[in-house]
């Protein structure tokens, strides 16, 4: 059934187009029943996990590497198992109206469910390969869908940006898991959090460690590797509370949460953790402290709340672990439907921009509502979710020592901040005077706002009713990071005590950041303009210099002379036999010379004079002409050695050489004779002198060892047998080595594809140096021989 | 090179030798010969023709364009691969059968398929390319 499970949002995202096509934008509601089925689908699991079980399941798919596709389920992948799937059936709605009438709906469709199997499948893969594919595929659809509107071109750099830096992270990300199958010769998820110590012991545990990280902070966005998550705010609204705050992104807190049992409690992971996380939730905040646009406030407290995650799972207490994950809900919920509000304002109004609205709680009513109550969630308020995240988040921070406390003043600040934030984008947009906007506003239709509503009074529910949240959902989730079972009490009744005091200060806090938010804007803009250099220049930067570098080698290594191509090939195939033969001192001795029938001297002889004719050819047909003498007397030799078939090949390919050549070479319009200089005569003769010795020494090396005939028995024994043909050379082309051939004859079809193109091309470039004559037209032009 | 004779001889010559390069190609796989040489042949073939008459005859006469019958060759190679999987074993194994036509056995098999297909990869490709050069050379 599971397995199944897997398939299905692909499946509806084959047939999205079509059905987007038949029932327009009301598709929405036949293909929200795929994400929807597959909530209930994982609701059947609650129970079982709840009660301690585990469940995997799977298919062997390489045995003999020990590669499966499997997965599994326990408290944290069923965990985002509901939330991808879930908040995955409300963005579908939500796309349903929001994209209303855009041409490419069904396309949106299409990839936002793609988009869903994958990350449905990143986070309940065991196996390590899995784990991998599916995380380069939410690479690569997110990179469609933020290049969605891909006519505008700053989608198309965010697009390419985003898969830049998120497909470096899954490359070393690939690289740490296969270090960590080296390591503990295991491949799957489920063995290796039952593997105890194996891998904190490993001397590589260091270099995993490094590896993995790179993908997770790429792809969680942590600071410095942060500057794709704002720019992917060009994507469609949808996507960005789906993809760049509910799930996506949280794919590598995922897996760190998910390698802490096997990875964590050591010195680098409880060091690099917290430091960076810290380090983005105060950069992030400060940066969404600085915008204006909505969506881009949201984005930057996103990467601020991913640092946080980032910060509590690697902190190492069991409070810290309990408040990642219960912030980890709260924020996929509170966020994702801030965005959807966000994109509701700039759906009823037409700008997004916080300084040109206002007063939109009468036009916008619902809307309104909900982002009330998900910036209460947001900023830690009771009774809903976010408050409970704190609470627990704070309990784990609160000690004495130096090292938390200034974890405690980081994670204070920082929630101080996004309180303000919060609050600036719930409340602005709709308190105070009415403001003039683009578009008048007024409130969308009901898949506009079912999404945000439904996520907002979750939100409040799951406070609610927190006892038996936490015995289904949270203490499952938290027993399977911490690799033991946990018992999460907190509940919205507030009790005495560090946290609650903690809690009301960050309130102050933020309070405090709020009415002052203008002045806050404005310092950090000035701040911002007197650095002047971001990441995110720094990413064109790095790009261009690629470029150039590339650039540059290619000019050099590709200066499209021929005979400086054929010179540097011959000169390193000299070297290559050469140098090996020098270095093992394996010069071949030279063989007892045969008896030869004097007209195999002949032929021999004629071979000869064949060579030198193209030596001393005045003009290039004759050189040609003279090469292919050459080239028949070996064929005819062939033959008398006992090749039939080589030979008759041979004779062929000679013929039709000399034919394409000189047709070839009186096309090129090169002056007949040789231009060369003496000296360059000469330095090309020796070269050529060079590799001719070489392949002789060659070939007489060799010729030297003792020779296998085990496959000419096997071809002389089985070719009539097996394949029922004496012609044992036809039999090993077309039967015996069979694919071979069908590979050299696919190369044989793409260079005559090849060829045409560049003999097409060429007309044309003639035709427009005509058009404005050069000194390459007045040189003198050789008529055709 | 247009000359009386060249220009009487060639069709008789070119027809001669499609003619043998599909001998030499059937004959294959007990004898030497096979797709390989006999597409070079009947390119050859072509190559006189052309050179006797211009490339728009030879492109008439073809009817189809060369690198289309590359790409068909490489599609009954495909094919001749993929038959396989009927009886279930892997890529490119022979299959044989036997069937009898007018009284004579005849014994067909997927290696002179894929021999067919060899044989029409090399003529398109190199037919392609000359055609493609003699036909510069007039404009």
């Amino acid at each position: 059934m599971t397995f199944y499970a897997l398939f299905v949002p692909f499946v509806a995202a084959i047939f999205a187009p079509a059905l987007t096509r038949l029932f327009k934008h009301n598709a929405a509601w036949i293909l929200a029943l795929a994400p929807a089925g597959l909530f209930l689908h994982f609701l059947g699991f609650v129970e079982g996990v709840a009660a301690g079980e585990r469940f995997t399941g799977g298919v062997r798919w390489l045995p003999s590497f020990n590669v499966n596709f499997s997965w599994f389920v326990d408290g944290l992948s069923l965990t985002f198992a509901l939330l991808i799937s879930g908040i995955g059936t409300l963005i579908v709605l939500y796309s349903g109206g929001y994209l209303k009438g855009h041409r490419h709906q069904g396309r949106f469709f299409s990839f936002i469910l793609m988009f869903m199997g994958a990350m449905q499948g990143l986070v309940l893969s065991d196996s390590f390969l899995m784990l991998f594919v599916f995380w380069e595929l939410t690479s690569i659809t997110s990179f469609l869908l933020i290049g969605f509107n891909h006519a505008e071109e700053r989608s198309r750099r965010s697009a390419i940006q985003a898969l830049v830096v998120t497909g470096l992270g899954g490359l070393s990300l690939l690289a740490g898991l296969l270090m960590i199958w080296n390591i503990t010769g295991l491949s799957e998820l489920s063995l290796l959090l039952a593997s105890g110590d194996l891998l904190r012991d490993s001397p590589f545990y260091l270099a995993a460690f490094v590896l993995v990280l790179g993908g997770c902070f790429t792809k969680s966005a942590q600071f410095p590797l942060h500057f794709w998550l704002p720019n992917a705010m060009e994507a469609p609204t949808p996507v960005s509370a789906y993809l760049h705050s509910a799930t996506m992104v949280k794919a590598g807190v995922y897996l760190l949460m998910r390698l802490n049992p096997a990875m964590g409690d050591t010195v680098p992971w409880e060091t690099v953790l917290p430091v960076f996380g810290g380090a983005t939730l105060i950069a992030g905040t400060l940066l969404a402290v600085r915008q204006t646009d909505l969506k881009l406030m949201l984005a930057y407290t996103t990467m601020a709340s991913l640092g946080l995650l980032v910060m509590l799972t690697g902190f190492g207490t069991e409070k810290a672990i309990e408040g990642a994950i219960l912030y980890l809900v709260a924020h996929s919920m509170f966020k994702g439907c801030l965005f959807m509000v966000a994109g509701n304002v700039d759906h009823g109004t037409g700008t997004r921009d916080i300084t040109r609205l206002g007063g939109l709680m009468t036009a916008m009513p619902l809307t309104f509502g909900a982002a009330i109550l998900a910036a209460l969630s947001m900023g830690g308020l009771p009774p809903f979710f976010g408050f409970l995240a704190k609470e627990e988040m704070y309990y784990g921070l609160a000690s004495l020592d130096p090292w938390s406390l200034t974890f405690l003043a980081v994670a204070m600040v920082g929630n101080g901040l996004m309180f303000a934030v919060g609050f600036a984008v719930a409340i602005k947009p709709f308190f105070g005077p009415k403001v003039e906007t683009p578009e008048h506003p007024h409130e969308g239709p009901v898949l506009l706002w079912a999404g945000p509503v439904v996520l907002a009074v979750a939100g409040l529910f799951s406070a609610l009713f927190s006892s038996e949240f936490h015995r289904l959902i949270s203490n499952p989730m938290a027993g399977a990071v911490a690799g033991h079972d946990a018992d999460i009490t907190i509940s919205v009744v507030p009790h005495l005590g560090t946290a609650l005091y903690l809690s009301l200060a960050t309130v102050a806090l933020g309070i405090a950041f709020y009415l002052g938010f203008d002045r806050l804007r404005s310092g950090m803009a000035g701040l911002l303009t007197a650095i002047g250099w971001g990441p995110d220049r720094g990413f064109d930067q790095v790009i261009d210099g690629i470029v150039r570098l590339s650039t540059v080698v290619t000019r050099w290594v590709q200066n499209g002379r021929m005979e400086y191509y054929v010179t540097a090939t011959f000169i390193l195939l000299v070297l290559a036999i050469f140098i090996p033969m020098g270095l093992a001192d394996e010069w071949p001795e030279l063989p007892e010379f045969p008896t030869l029938f004097f007209y195999e001297w002949a032929v021999i002889l004629i071979a000869a004079l064949g060579l030198l004719a193209v030596v001393w050819a005045k003009d290039r047909l004759t050189a040609i002409v003279s090469l292919g003498i050459q080239g028949f007397a070996v064929a005819v030799l062939f033959m008398l050695m006992g090749a039939p078939d080589l030979s008759f090949t041979q004779f062929m390919v000679e013929t039709l050489s000399v034919v394409i050549l000189a047709l070839a070479m009186t096309r090129l319009r090169l002056s007949p004779q040789d231009p060369r200089s003496w000296a360059q005569f000469f330095l090309d003769g020796a070269i050529a002198l060079a590799s001719g010795a070489g392949f002789t020494l060659l070939l007489l090396a060799v010729l030297a060892t003792e020779f296998n005939a085990e496959l000419t028995e096997f071809f002389n024994t089985y070719s009539v047998q097996i394949a029922h043909g004496r012609n044992i050379v036809n039999v090993i082309l077309v039967d015996f080595r069979g694919i071979d051939t069908f590979g050299e004859i696919a190369v044989v079809m793409v260079s005559g594809l090849a060829i045409l193109a560049l003999i097409r091309v060429l007309p044309k470039r003639r035709a427009a140096n005509a058009a404005a004559p050069t000194k390459e037209v007045a040189e003198p032009i050789q008529e055709a021989g | 090179m247009r000359t009386l004779i060249f220009r009487s001889v060639a069709p008789y010559l070119s027809s001669l030798m499609i003619l043998f390069s599909i001998f030499v190609l059937l004959r294959g796989h007990n004898e030497p010969g096979g797709g390989f040489i006999g597409g070079l042949i009947a390119a050859s073939a072509m190559a006189i023709y052309g050179i006797a008459f211009g490339v728009s005859p030879v492109r008439r006469a073809i009817r189809f364009h060369p690198m289309a019958l590359s790409g068909f060759g490489l599609f009954l190679a495909s094919v001749a691969g993929i038959l396989s999987v009927f009886p279930g074993v892997p890529f490119l194994t022979g299959l044989w059968i036997y069937p009898e036509v007018f009284g004579v056995e005849l014994a067909l098999s997927t290696p002179l398929v894929f021999d067919i297909g060899v044989y029409f990869v090399v003529f398109g490709s190199i037919t392609s390319t000359a055609l493609a050069l003699e036909e510069r050379e007039r404009d």
